[in-house]
């Protein structure tokens, strides 16, 4: 079976070397008391607890998954629940919560971590947690008075936990096309039908309750996007006391079956005349909606991060010690029968690439939480301001590349096993199945690209992407005379400047035909993926070369990695700057009748 | 009824352990060190005896260098009341500790001191036995099982032969062995309870106790590397081996 130590060293040095979290939110007064020594207790008990509760049920819930009873009643693997329980007890759930209702109200940047924990030991498991605080934070920003005072203490507690139902049959991505139906009681609620499919977490019995956030029309409700609404709807009715009441006429129909995530229960969901309220104005569901779709996008994006980490940890482990074949330059262990086969350059290949995703992805996952944080609660308007431009620019980019990156990542910790790799006992398939799921949900990886290029960056005539080049534009300038940084500005330099003229000429060919934007899409949020690495690792490495002669290999090893990074995976640039140039004929001029 | 746990802050488990090159110790730099996990098993007897109302206040020590405060802040975590770290950079060994434990107990007046049964990095197993000895109090070693009543411990001992049960007056010493209890995970609002809990540094530079080791350290050796066994022809040859070879019988 799969271990897992938390790498509480590599977040340490993300969060208080490369970040300085602990000296800025000292500015930030709801934080002023999270120092360096209470992130880092923090991070050690939430660590045992992922190690110790969630990791022993990840195979469990892989081999057994969720069960639908007779009574449409859905049931989580063995452990599931009481694991869930202590999660709540342990006061993990609240951990980024508003105080106002009995939150911790700690840094994102600190829910951040506990999720990469969480992901790595349990991702099927994480997920029932991790929506429910996805729908804290929609209501939160867009609830009622009464809304608020109903569900917030449940979620924050999570005595309840949420979903968020949107997908149907015949739409997931063009949720224009929506049909389910809220009909006005005439006494504040509404009447809600409609099918749902792929609802996540959708019914379970870890909680006693569940609010659902249900995506619907009202009947005089315009075509398209422009006419859906936000519900929160109850799984039971709750009475005036906030206790649990009648049951609400909503239910599981089915449990999917599917590659991943085997214990997270993934529903068919019938809402039959369900009662509901509306959640902030009519018409402008999906405007509030987005509030969780955003949390959940960043949310994916951990759950990516946590399995790579994981793979690495493991295959890192198996390559020392599985003994085969000899070393090119002869034996390294002539003792043994064989060489252990971390002695062959691929196999370093192989772990290399699941390293240098595994930090990549943190420093970038960190950074941004570290932006929300910002974005929330520096004293400071254009900080703010700042802040969440950056993170509205970053989320598509987090969404997708790291869940790309992630199921390469884990394919390759996977192919260190070798054959032992497609055995489950080992995990490492598993990790392969449950990664792919983060490339299609929350929006396939390819509606984030065009979100990214379409939406983000030729949306705004570039300005936010200009923001984020200003700020590496400013990194090299200051770096520029540091000794031993040129190996890693040199690249930095090239990509960031190579990314500006492949929007510019983009943008232009766009002009003139749209479908340009469709064909570079997906090549271009990689290319600015590596953007954002190459400025990340040039960050870490700016720490490391300061105290690589402190004595602490840890810092030989940062350095390391990061050439590996600029030698190997950066240059998938190339090829990718020029499949983003190549235009959009070859993709187009064969009749769809010849497919 | 007020307790005292002793904690020490040890390598943690998980780590591979490395001999320094020149064979003076172990290096330490850089690793993660942990609370030892016997003494965690200690403050989460000590905890419970407060939850059950027989304790009215749970005391944490560590004697070590400034980083102990860590290891002290986690034992708060899990519902010690307060701590105290004697402080020093000097290494300490058993006895030393044992000393330290004596002269806080004389001004603390616990009517327990508890304390994991030994330490996963030197593994001595012998602090508990010696702050007894210098208090002349009462002890109970591999303690998995303690009940509290009319002024009196009964300890279930785990020993050779099994399980033994003795009484105690108090105040008396405890170690405790794995079996005692599992100790619980810390919660986020206990977590951060802890930072506002009093923790008292004291110099052990001021105690007036002679800490100064006892026994030289000649040599630490990673253990010889096992070499492959042997197929033996009989019984008889097995025994001749196990007593000219291994000289075990
Ligand atoms: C395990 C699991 C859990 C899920 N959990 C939830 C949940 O909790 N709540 C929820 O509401 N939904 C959930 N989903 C649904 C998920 O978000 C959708 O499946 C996803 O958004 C894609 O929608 P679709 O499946 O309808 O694919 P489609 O929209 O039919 O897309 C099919 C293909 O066409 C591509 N495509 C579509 N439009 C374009 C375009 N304009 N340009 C280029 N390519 C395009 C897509 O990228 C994709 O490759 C879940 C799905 C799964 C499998």
């Amino acid at each position: 079976m799969a271990t897992y130590t938390p790498p509480l060293r590599e977040m340490q040095f993300v969060i208080h070397e490369v970040l300085n979290a602990g000296d800025a939110f000292k500015k930030m007064p709801s934080y002023a008391e999270v120092d360096v020594d209470t992130i880092n207790q923090i991070m050690e008990e939430a660590g045992k607890f992922a190690a110790g509760v969630v990791l022993p049920l990840n195979r469990i819930g892989d081999t057994e998954g969720c069960t639908r009873n007779e009574d449409s009643s859905v049931t989580t693997p063995k452990g599931f629940k009481e694991a869930y329980q202590l999660y709540c007890e342990s006061g993990w759930a609240a951990l980024a919560c508003d105080p106002e209702y009995d939150g911790q109200g700690l840094p994102q940047l600190l829910n951040t971590v506990l999720y990469e924990m969480l992901n790595s030991t349990n991702q099927a498991w994480a997920m029932y947690p991790g929506l429910s605080h996805g729908a804290y934070e929609c209501l939160h920003e867009h609830g009622t008075p009464e809304q608020k005072k109903t569900y917030l203490k449940k979620l924050v507690s999570g005595e309840w936990t949420g979903t968020m139902c949107l997908t149907e049959p015949h739409c997931g991505t063009d949720l224009g096309m929506l049909k389910s139906k809220a009909e006005p009681k005439g006494d504040g609620t509404y009447s809600i039908t409609g099918t749902k499919i792929f609802i996540s977490s959708g019914d379970h019995d870890m909680a006693e309750n569940i609010v659902h956030l249900v995506l619907a029309r009202l009947p005089d409700a315009p075509q398209g996007t422009k006419g859906i609404s936000l519900f929160a709807v109850p799984k039971f009715k709750p009475n005036a006391d906030g206790s649990v009441g009648e049951g609400n006429a909503v239910s599981c129909g089915a449990l999917e079956h599917k590659m991943g995530i085997h214990g997270n229960s993934t529903c068919v969901m019938n809402f039959d005349g369900s009662i509901g309220t509306l959640v902030g104005e009519p018409n402008r569901g999906l405007n509030a909606m987005f509030v969780m779709m955003n949390a959940a996008r960043l949310g994916v994006g951990m759950q990516s991060l946590g399995l790579t980490e994981v793979a690495y940890q493991n295959s890192a482990a198996y390559a020392k010690e599985r003994l085969q074949m000899r070393s090119l330059k002869g034996p390294k262990e002539p003792t043994k029968a064989a060489d252990p086969i971390i002695v062959h350059p691929d196999v370093r290949r192989m772990l290399l690439t699941q390293r240098a995703y595994a930090e990549g992805a943190r420093a970038f996952t960190y950074w941004v939480a570290f932006m929300i944080d910002t974005e929330l609660n520096h004293p400071d308007a254009k900080e703010r301001e700042a802040a969440g431009e950056l993170v509205t620019l970053l989320t598509p980019i987090i969404k997708a590349f790291i869940t790309d990156n992630a199921f390469t990542a884990t394919n390759e910790g996977m192919q260190v096993f070798g054959g032992h790799g497609y055995i489950a006992e080992w995990g490492m398939e598993q990790f392969v199945r449950d990664a792919r799921i983060n490339m299609l949900y929350e929006g396939t990886n390819t509606i984030q690209s065009l979100d990214l290029l379409g939406r983000k960056v030729l949306g705004d005539k570039g300005a936010k992407l200009r923001k984020f080049g200003k700020i590496v534009e400013d990194f090299i300038a200051k770096e520029k005379r540091t000794k031993g940084m040129s190996e890693f500005l040199e690249p930095l330099a090239d990509i960031a400047e190579k990314v500006s003229k492949l929007t510019k000429e983009v943008g232009m060919k766009a002009l003139l035909n749209k479908e340009v934007v469709g064909a570079a899409a997906v090549p271009y949020l990689r290319v600015v993926g590596h953007l954002v690495y190459s400025y990340m690792f040039a960050r870490m490495a700016k720490v490391a070369l300061e105290k690589q002669n402190s004595g602490d290999p840890f810092y030989s090893a940062k350095l390391s990695t990061a050439r590996f990074y600029f030698a190997k995976l950066f240059h998938e640039t190339a090829y990718q700057i020029r499949a983003a140039r190549s235009g959009v004929d070859s993709l187009m001029e064969m009749d769809a009748s010849l497919f | 009824m007020k307790i005292l746990v002793a904690v020490k802050r040890v390598v943690d488990f998980n780590v591979k352990v490395r001999v320094k090159a020149d064979q003076s110790g172990v290096d330490l730099a850089n690793v993660k060190m942990s609370m030892n996990p016997f003494d965690e098993i200690a403050i989460e007897e000590a905890v419970r005896l407060k939850e059950a109302g027989i304790a009215t206040e749970v005391v944490v020590i560590s004697a070590g260098p400034t980083q102990c405060q860590e290891t002290l802040r986690t034992a708060l975590a899990i519902g010690a009341d307060r701590a105290i770290l004697a402080e020093t950079d000097a290494e300490l060994q058993p006895l030393a500790v044992a000393k330290i434990l004596k002269a806080v107990c004389e001004k603390e007046q616990p009517q327990l001191l508890i304390m994991g049964k030994q330490a996963i990095d030197d593994d001595s197993n012998q602090t508990g036995q010696m702050a007894a000895a210098l208090l002349g109090w009462p002890q109970a070693t591999f303690a998995s099982k303690v009940v509290i009543a009319n002024g009196e411990a009964s300890v279930t001992r785990e020993v050779d032969g099994g399980l033994e049960t003795i009484a105690l007056t108090l105040p008396a010493v405890v170690t405790t062995d794995l079996r005692l209890n599992e100790p619980r995970y810390a919660t986020l609002p206990n977590i951060m309870k802890a930072k506002k809990k009093p923790l008292d540094v004291q110099p052990v530079a001021g105690m007036g106790i002679d800490v100064a080791p006892r026994l030289k350290t000649l040599k630490v050796a990673e253990p010889p590397k096992r070499s492959g066994g042997i197929k033996v022809a009989d019984v008889a040859a097995l025994v001749a081996k196990l007593k000219n070879e291994a000289k075990v019988i």
